[in-house]
């Protein structure tokens, strides 16, 4: 069964008006579980509208999506997904352990469950220390963590997230892509990543998909097969052959 | 494993940067007294110099005043400095200590009295303000289309001077006001021209920020399935707490400022409104008093700020210490 099964989906902004914007074409995509898919692609290829695609946030104007093998509104509605953004959005009136609980606290869960969940979140996240701080005394990299251990904390099968490591510096960043794949490997989850960041991409994922903007298609897919990253992985010959090769198709859908 | 050994030297950079920031907020929270010292000060000293002004001014002014009678600069184009127009510090301050005739109370205290008198209406006013400019401000942020048609009424209700709805409000409360279930009085009136102060600076700034929130945010709680009492209350409620407490301070005074104007131009008796207005009366014989009773006014508006500025470090500061404090 597949996490993610998108058929023919197309989506067009304010249809039939003057401004109206073919956002994406068609598109056909099936996502396994466990996979770490990443979207890639110029500013407006329409990779953040095919996340909430996704998400249901939107809804496609023709063809299908199907989450969990569901329609992708019910899935949404289930909480099949958590979500991730480029700002970690954390609400700084509640504390760390708080914002984690917030989804939690959405579905019935009771106090003590609460607690509980949050805490293993934390140590999961590396922040066990920092439950009761606010997020404002927070580093940006620390805010993301709790934003991915706050997505995480009700143990979806699909986590989505749309760019959010774009704010962090460089050495945070690479540090935080460890982190996620870390996660990503003892949690189990499938991963829709969207990012700009072409060695992102390719350190994260087990597959890249290049998107072509106006309207934004899927150009071409490059599968990674890099094995278990490690610190000597960004140096690897084969990691920079990837590299190149994404490269490649992201230059050839903005001519 | 080579991959954990990089994790664990590349975690430094981060709790280095933790460290240094919760050093910040600690100064920040230290911080907190050494400015509430420094405002009290500051306060003090204000108060002191413009004592000092207008006795500085009574003082030069009555010196020319005495030599000059040929060429009277005072008393035509600077204001007079006489005891009548200008009473002496220490006979306004001596005031609130003295008995006033057929009193049993020292002025202080009769002031006192009629404060909370004006207080009970202005916060029942503004209570209802609060009410009411909330849910205005929820209307306009739930229906868009509402806002451009019902924001015009609420800045033009603005427009129409107190004074002269004052004496319609009263009237009415006497004669319509009978549907509610409890006996309408005429201090309730009052508290209805404190309520039409109140309820545009909450509409406006309540408005503003329950339009705080980021589109992520909203996003967040969309992919939760929450519905719109669970985005209310536990995102776009707090987001607002902070615009709705820059309101509240201007709506609090505001409805101190309606209440006693309420009172003058209404005509009810036993709060600090119908207090200047009599001293206003009586100042032949004893302007001090009129002088005295404003001053008292003027602290009733200070009190109920604090009181505000204090609710919201308890509400809201909580939330970022650190960040604010």
């Amino acid at each position: 069964m597949n996490v993610i099964d998108i058929r023919g989906a197309t989506k067009v902004f304010n249809p039939g008006k003057g401004n109206q914007v073919e956002a994406l074409a068609e598109i056909d995509l099936a996502v396994e579980p466990g996979e770490f898919v990443t979207l890639i692609g110029p500013s407006g290829c329409g990779k953040s509208t095919l996340l909430r695609l996704i998400a249901a946030l939107i809804a496609p104007t023709t063809g299908s999506v199907e989450v969990n093998a569901k329609p992708a509104e019910q899935a949404r509605l289930d909480r099949d997904y958590g979500m991730a953004f480029q700002t970690a959005g954390l609400f700084d009136w509640r504390t760390v352990s708080k914002n984690i609980e917030l989804p939690l606290e959405l579905m019935g869960w009771t106090k003590g469950d609460r607690r509980r969940r949050a805490k293993e979140m934390l140590e999961l996240v590396k922040l066990g220390e920092f439950a009761t701080h606010h997020p404002s005394e927070l580093s940006g990299g620390m805010q993301q963590r709790v934003a991915i251990a706050r997505a995480l904390s009700f143990s979806p099968a699909l986590l989505l997230m749309d760019e959010p490591f774009g704010a962090l510096d460089e050495m945070t960043r690479e540090h935080m892509q460890d982190e996620l794949l870390r996660i990503w490997k003892e949690t189990e989850t499938t991963v829709v990543f969207v990012t700009h960041s072409i060695p992102e991409a390719v350190y994260l994922s087990t597959r890249v998909l290049v998107m072509s903007p106006r309207p934004g298609n899927i150009a071409s897919i490059v599968d990674v097969d890099l094995g278990e990253r490690r610190a000597s992985t960004r140096d690897d010959p084969a990691f920079h052959t990837k590299v190149t090769e994404v490269r490649v198709a992201l230059r050839k859908v903005e001519e | 494993m080579p991959a954990t050994d990089t994790m664990a030297e590349m975690e430094d950079p981060l709790v280095r940067e933790h460290r240094l920031r919760q050093q910040a907020a600690h100064e920040a929270r230290r911080d907190v007294t050494v400015r509430i010292i420094r405002q009290t000060v500051t306060f003090v000293v204000f108060m002191g110099l413009l004592a000092a002004l207008y006795a500085g001014y009574k003082e030069v002014g009555q010196a020319i005043d005495d030599r000059q009678h040929d060429w009277p600069v005072v008393g035509s184009v600077l204001p007079r400095t006489d005891d009548l127009t200008m009473p002496p510090i220490g006979k306004i301050i001596g005031q609130f200590g003295e008995t006033p005739g057929g009193q049993d109370q020292i002025y202080v205290l009769i002031l006192l009295d009629e404060a909370l008198f004006t207080l009970r209406e202005a916060f029942a006013g503004f209570m209802v303000g609060l009410v009411i400019g909330m849910a205005i401000a929820l209307a306009l942020a739930q229906w868009r289309r509402l806002e451009q048609g019902l924001l015009p009424f609420v800045i033009a209700s603005q427009t129409i001077p107190l004074i002269a709805i004052a004496p319609i409000i009263v009237i009415w409360g006497r004669k319509n006001f009978d549907v509610f279930p409890w006996e309408w009085q005429d201090w309730m009136s009052v508290s209805i021209i404190a309520t039409y102060l109140t309820f545009f600076p909450v509409a406006v700034n309540g408005l503003r920020g329950l339009q705080s929130p980021r589109p992520e945010n909203q996003e967040l709680m969309e992919s939760y399935a929450a519905n719109w009492s669970q985005t209310l209350w536990r995102l776009r409620l707090p987001a607002s707490l902070p615009y709705l407490f820059a309101a509240l301070k201007i709506a609090a005074t505001a409805s101190i400022v309606g209440a006693i104007v309420g009172e003058i131009s209404s005509g009810v008796v036993g709060g600090l409104g119908r207090r200047i207005l009599r001293e206003a009366f009586n100042y032949t014989t004893g302007p001090d008093r009129l002088f005295a009773s404003v001053l008292g006014a003027a602290a009733l508006g200070i009190f109920v700020y604090l009181v505000v500025t204090g609710l919201e470090r308890l509400v809201v500061g909580r939330q970022n210490k650190g960040a604010t404090a």
